[in-house]
């Protein structure tokens, strides 16, 4: 190597590593934001679980995971978030696979697409109201219901103060996002595997079951873990609506500002602990599904 | 290499005669894709499809696999007419230009894909995918899937996917333009010592002549929705009939000339003007590179720049009495030097004649 490729060498090395240096000076912004509003609060709420009222580390909070209450809390939360993911997983699909009959770059799409996206973010107190105002006890469905068909669909009290009054928003938010995660996969369906198909002898029925329906699982199924976290994890719309308990998030809530203990110190941070872990159990999955639907619509 | 012995006849076949009678394909744009298509392959043959893009090349073969729907005319797959008959009803095989394999699948479910769409009972469905996949070279890759290959591995799975269940046609398309130089040359010849060994009627749709010229037994020109010609690969380069032919067929030099019965005057020198229907009068005549030679006498020229091809070397001139640009190849121990005057002289061979 001569004297002067050497020091082209250092010279492209030293490049490399101010260019680098400028990425990671970008970044730097977007990193100190989620390490002090996630990442710290995150590791505290969970390290929390781990910590007697003294102060002294101790395993003993995680019995609260024993206590009915808080059992029947994450229960409700799971089923809840399972039916409405469950739910919103089908009925998003299937709006996602209609939409695929239309112009990728059509206005058909482009409207969807800012609708689902819009959507999918609705939540809160302002999608709370938007169902009193719809199937609450005294609105507007519920009253051309009572009216029509002489039925009061809150007969045994307002359906939509109860944790499975949830399905409802929860259904409602989960629809949008499904659209948004599963069309790109529907897109990713090369016309020419249904072509292969037909030249070599399968209907279009064998096409879906044999084909379509495979390279799709892994993405359909993914967007339900998604969904699901994403119910799993919804605190504001449930917490305009229920008054106390019912589903972790407001258990944990209940926890931080009651009196009111299972009988171990930092329930709240114990809630959050479980929380976490499931949630990483399901992030976990979503990312081993993700890396196989890139693999497979490449 | 492989070759398909008598331990492995399964997939030898007698060829099937394949006929497209005047087809019309009308997307309703003002211009027909295919504007009264007739194509006849005999049994056991390779014939070409080739065409700028947009010609129509690809929407006659779908029409023949019956992945497009035509609007008049026949397509004929033995003795019956199958305009009707649904895709998967027509017995084809075909090979896509972009890798269309199962990617939830291994290469050998892949190929095997096709028997067990035929009720084949999966014993014989291993060792016929087993056999196809020798056939293509890749008999160790069966457990692999799609994105573990590279394309021309890919390609080479599509093909034994498309072999194994025996179909009565082959369909090509464009089956080697995803592909980079080298594969495509290797699996250009793979294909065609597979037909051949196969003995399949095969239908093969590219835009590249070379491809064309080098792996058909009969090539079929098309331009704007028609077959301008068809004929063998010496045909079509030595007997253009048509303009379009000799203009997209090979390199040629397009020169004025004047028509008169059978011959055409170039730069005052005459020669035989092969058929082609045009009136007399003013032409414009394509002389082949290799049909113009550097001489002692001729039309002055300036060399303009030259490029050494291996065996030969190519060098443009630009003609003193027009300022046209011509090619002239000649033997590479012939060098010229950028600006120097020669003289080029036309080898007296027939040249094709078109409109000015």
């Amino acid at each position: 190597m001569t004297a002067a490729s050497v020091r082209v060498g250092r010279r492209g090395a030293g490049a490399s590593l101010r260019r680098r240096g400028v990425g990671w000076l970008g970044f730097a912004p977007f990193g100190v934001y989620v390490v002090l509003f996630l990442g710290i609060p995150g590791v505290i709420a969970v390290a929390s679980g781990f910590f007697a009222a003294d102060g002294t580390p101790t395993l003993a909070n995680l019995a609260a995971f024993t206590d009915p209450v808080i059992l029947k809390d994450f229960w409700n939360s799971v089923w809840v978030s399972a039916v409405s993911a469950g739910v919103s997983a089908v009925l998003g699909a299937l709006i996602a696979w209609a939409l695929t009959a239309a112009r990728p770059d059509g206005a058909l799409r482009a409207v969807v697409d800012s609708a689902s996206s819009v959507l999918a973010q609705f939540g809160g107190v302002m999608l709370a109201f938007a169902w009193i105002a719809t199937v609450g006890p005294e609105a507007l469905v519920t009253r051309l219901i009572q009216a029509v068909l002489h039925v009061d669909i809150n007969g045994n009290g307002p359906f939509l103060y109860t944790v499975g009054g949830l399905l409802l928003p929860y259904t409602y938010f989960g629809v949008p996002l499904m659209v948004l995660t599963f069309l790109p996969a529907l897109d990713g369906l090369k016309p020419q595997w249904g072509e292969a198909v037909a030249t070599l002898g399968g209907t279009r029925l064998q096409y879906w079951l044999r084909v379509g329906v495979p390279v799709l699982a892994p993405a359909f199924l993914g967007s339900v873990i998604l969904l699901f976290a994403n119910a799993f994890s919804s605190y504001a719309t449930a917490a305009a609506l229920i008054d106390q308990g019912g589903i972790v998030p407001l258990a944990i809530k209940q926890q931080l500002t009651s009196e009111t203990i299972v009988g171990v110190a930092n329930t709240a941070g114990v809630l959050a602990l479980g929380m976490v872990a499931i949630m990483a159990v399901l992030m976990t999955g979503y990312a081993a599904l993700e890396r196989r639907t890139r693999r497979w619509q490449r | 290499m492989t070759t398909l012995s008598p331990a492995r006849p399964s997939l030898a076949q007698h060829g099937t005669p394949v006929e497209l009678v005047e087809v019309v394909k009308d997307y309703g744009t003002g211009q027909r894709a295919l504007d009264g298509v007739s194509l006849a392959l005999a049994p056991g043959e390779l014939v070409a499809l080739l065409g700028p893009s947009g010609c129509g090349k690809t929407t006659a073969l779908r029409a023949l696999a019956g992945l497009e729907r035509i609007d008049g005319g026949h397509v004929r797959i033995g003795d019956a007419d199958v305009e009707s008959t649904p895709v998967h009803r027509r017995d084809i095989g075909m090979v896509f230009q972009s890798y269309s394999l199962f990617p939830h699948m291994t290469v050998l479910q892949n190929v095997a894909f096709g028997l067990e769409m035929r009720h084949v009972a999966a014993a014989e469905r291993r060792i016929r995918a087993q056999e196809a996949l020798d056939l293509v070279g890749l008999g160790a890759l069966g457990g692999r899937f799609a994105h573990q290959l590279s394309g021309g591995q890919q390609q080479r799975v599509a093909l034994a996917r498309a072999l194994v269940t025996r179909p009565r046609v082959l369909l090509l398309d464009e089956p080697l333009s995803a592909l980079d130089a080298k594969v495509r040359v290797q699996l250009r010849d793979e294909i065609r010592r597979i037909q051949q060994e196969t003995g399949i009627t095969t239908l093969f749709v590219t835009h590249d002549q070379e491809e064309a010229l080098a792996v058909a037994d009969r090539v079929a020109v098309m331009n704007a929705g028609r077959i301008e010609q068809i004929g063998t690969p010496e045909q079509l380069y030595l007997r253009p009939v048509s303009a379009f032919v000799a203009d997209f067929v090979g390199l040629s030099n397009r020169l004025p000339g004047v028509l008169d019965g059978a011959r055409v005057t170039v730069h005052g020198v005459g020669l035989e003007a092969l058929p082609s229907g045009r009136p007399d009068g003013p032409v414009s005549v394509f002389v082949r590179p290799e049909d113009l030679a550097i001489a002692e006498d001729g039309l002055a020229a300036t060399v303009v720049a030259t490029s050494f091809l291996g065996a030969v070397r190519r060098t443009t001139l630009r003609l003193a009495a027009d300022g046209a640009l011509v090619t002239v190849q000649h033997a590479v121990d012939t060098a010229l030097e950028h600006g120097s005057e020669v003289h080029v002289a036309f080898l007296g061979r027939p040249v094709a004649v078109g409109a000015r």
